[in-house]
């Protein structure tokens, strides 16, 4: 269990830093374009740190439970072949159905105003759940939450200004950044959905509870939505399925880049 | 003082390698190639993000992708600080940009080709970043302070970039057949972009005799390509590869490695656009800006707003 709740916050974190590196050399502003690539980069950072440690509890169980742990033909061969799993394998040898990052990530990136508002709503749960998750029992998660929650401060602070920059800016920003504001919407209640990993890491003492940061989000988003003269969107049905590994069409195609030469050149070192 | 005076002081500064500072008095054409000059460099580090920039979806591992986001990264950084010491000069950075996206003003055309395996990642960093930095450090010393000081952060970052590039490209030729494979084809396509990038042989290098006069330039073209072709023949052996020039070969005599014929018509061409990649990248630096153009002016609405309240709030 612990193995999947690891996993998913390395999924989220691969997942938004592909997204990000996407702008890289293609932002509005030259030194926006750099804050974004650090953004990516931190990210990325975590997601490394995340694998590292999932593959290291992979490795550690028996061998007829990693068999059928992942649904993917080249782990499965490297099982049987009594390999171990680094984080290399983690990110790019699985499939869709085991990957169990939020579907607000996967979201393309659209328009700058979509990147913001994309960012903006994940930026302000991370910073919440980090902070909480710097308190689990688990050593390991707690301090990547301890190391991440620095650079978590910083994107959100990001995010939020260029929420009230675009909100507050001209009438087409404005317009903009409601629209973002609101097509994302549907994808922020999967955030706080307390899943069987959740559960069992918070029953622990190793996770968080969602439960209790879902107001905490809501009154931040909330506060900064109005300091944008933003509106915040009228309650929707909410997508969800990304964390049991059911995702938007765009997963496959990020996977499918993602992981094309450790594919084609399988058991190379790079 | 008369402008003979000026020129004189001017002259005088040059020749005792005092650098030139943005307030001091300086010809007229010392400006002007200045100018093109660390525009079209600076120009050179934001298109040259966009070949690279193509991998980063892509690399082969976590650790080879977060390198090549920092290195790219730090190609904009260079961009960053180069058209900061061309503003000085009197040029604002949206002139230039304009320059860019209009054809008028160049880059470098090496990045003009595409890259087309993962060991376009390696043969790059460690080739034209390479040249890159032979043709910069002399830069470090230019008689222009701002640019002098620019070059020496870009400098640093530059040979970090080589040594990534030549440890990725190590890392195929000893790894498996196929990579080494990969490795020698990077190779052979990137290597006589790569020496042209030290531009025209002297002889036909109009902008050299002046520039060298003033201290913008320190080496010849020649000269740099020479050095460059010497360095990495020795490198090439390291990595068990093939020179893409059969010509190549120790000349006793000149104490340097004799080259094959260079293909300038080729470089010409792809100066005037007709490169693999011309239009590809110019299109995608012009769509950045043009896609961008509603959250700049949003960005500075927003400013002006914010300064209009403060000051409401002042005056209340
Ligand atoms: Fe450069
Ligand atoms: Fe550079
Ligand atoms: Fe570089």
């Amino acid at each position: 269990m612990n193995l999947a709740y690891t996993l998913r916050l390395a999924d989220d974190a691969l997942i938004i830093g592909h997204r990000l590196s996407e702008w890289c050399g293609h932002g509005p502003i030259l030194e926006q374009d750099i804050a974004l690539t650090n953004t990516s980069l931190d990210h990325l950072g975590r997601a490394r740190s995340l694998y590292q440690y999932a593959a290291e509890q992979f490795n550690a169980m028996g061998t007829e439970e990693k068999k059928n742990y992942f649904s993917s033909v080249a782990i499965q061969n490297m099982v049987s072949a009594g390999e171990t799993l680094d984080e290399d394998d983690v990110a790019y040898l699985r499939d869709g159905w085991d990957f169990k990052n939020l579907l607000l990530l996967e979201q393309p990136n659209s328009d700058w105003a979509y990147t913001v508002a994309r960012s903006f709503y994940y930026d302000t749960f991370n910073f919440f759940f980090f902070s909480e998750l710097q308190n689990s029992s688990d050593t390991t998660l707690a301090a990547v939450a301890a190391k991440s929650l620095k650079e978590i401060t910083y994107h959100l602070r990001w995010s939020s200004e260029w929420v009230v920059r675009l909100g507050d800016g001209t009438e087409e920003s404005h317009k903009r950044m409601q629209q973002a504001i609101n097509d994302l919407w549907m994808y922020t209640g999967e955030m706080f959905v307390m899943n069987d990993a959740d559960k069992d890491a918070v029953q622990k003492g190793r996770g968080v509870n969602l439960d209790e940061l879902k107001p905490k989000w809501m009154e931040r988003v909330q506060s900064i939505l109005d300091e944008a003269r933003l509106t915040l969107p009228a309650a929707t049905w909410m997508q969800s399925g990304g964390k049991d590994g059911k995702h938007t069409d765009n997963l496959g195609y990020i996977l499918a880049e993602m992981q094309f030469m450790q594919r084609t050149y399988p058991g190379m070192k790079w | 003082m008369a402008v003979h005076s000026f020129q004189e002081h001017f002259d005088s500064l040059i020749d005792r390698d005092i650098t030139i500072e943005p307030k001091d008095w300086m010809p007229d054409d010392y400006r002007k190639t200045l100018i093109r000059q660390i525009s079209q460099h600076a120009h050179s580090e934001i298109v040259g993000m966009l070949p690279e920039g193509n991998w980063i979806t892509r690399a082969p591992s976590l650790r080879r992708k977060a390198v090549l986001l920092a290195k790219v990264q730090d190609e904009a950084g260079h961009g960053l600080y180069l058209y900061s010491a061309a503003e000085t000069l009197g040029i604002t950075r949206d002139e230039m940009y304009n320059q860019l996206h209009s054809g008028k003003a160049k880059y470098s055309s090496i990045f003009n080709y595409p890259t087309l395996t993962w060991a376009d990642m390696g043969a790059i960093g460690w080739l034209v970043d390479g040249a890159a930095i032979m043709n910069q450090v002399p830069l470090c010393r230019t008689s222009y302070g701002p640019y002098a000081r620019a070059m020496v952060r870009v400098c640093k970052e530059e040979s970090f970039h080589q040594r990534q590039g030549f440890e990725i490209m190590l890392t195929l030729a000893k790894g498996t057949e196929i990579q080494k494979k990969m490795a020698q084809d990077a190779f052979n396509r990137w290597w006589w972009p790569s020496i042209m990038m030290f531009g025209p042989p002297d002889a036909e290098s109009p902008n050299t005799e002046q520039s060298v006069r003033w201290k913008i330039k320190r080496f010849t073209n020649d000269e740099l390509r020479q050095k460059f072709v010497d360095v990495t023949v020795e490198q090439t052996k390291v990595l068990g590869l093939e020179m893409p020039d059969k010509d190549i070969k120790w000349n006793e005599a000149r104490g340097h490695y004799d080259y094959g014929q260079i293909n300038w018509e080729e470089f010409w061409n792809v100066v005037k656009g007709n490169g693999p990649c011309n239009k590809q990248r110019l299109d995608a630096r012009r769509n950045a800006w043009d896609e961008g153009k509603w959250v700049r002016d949003a960005a500075m609405a927003h400013a002006e707003k914010r300064k209009a309240r403060t000051a409401a709030v002042k005056a209340a």
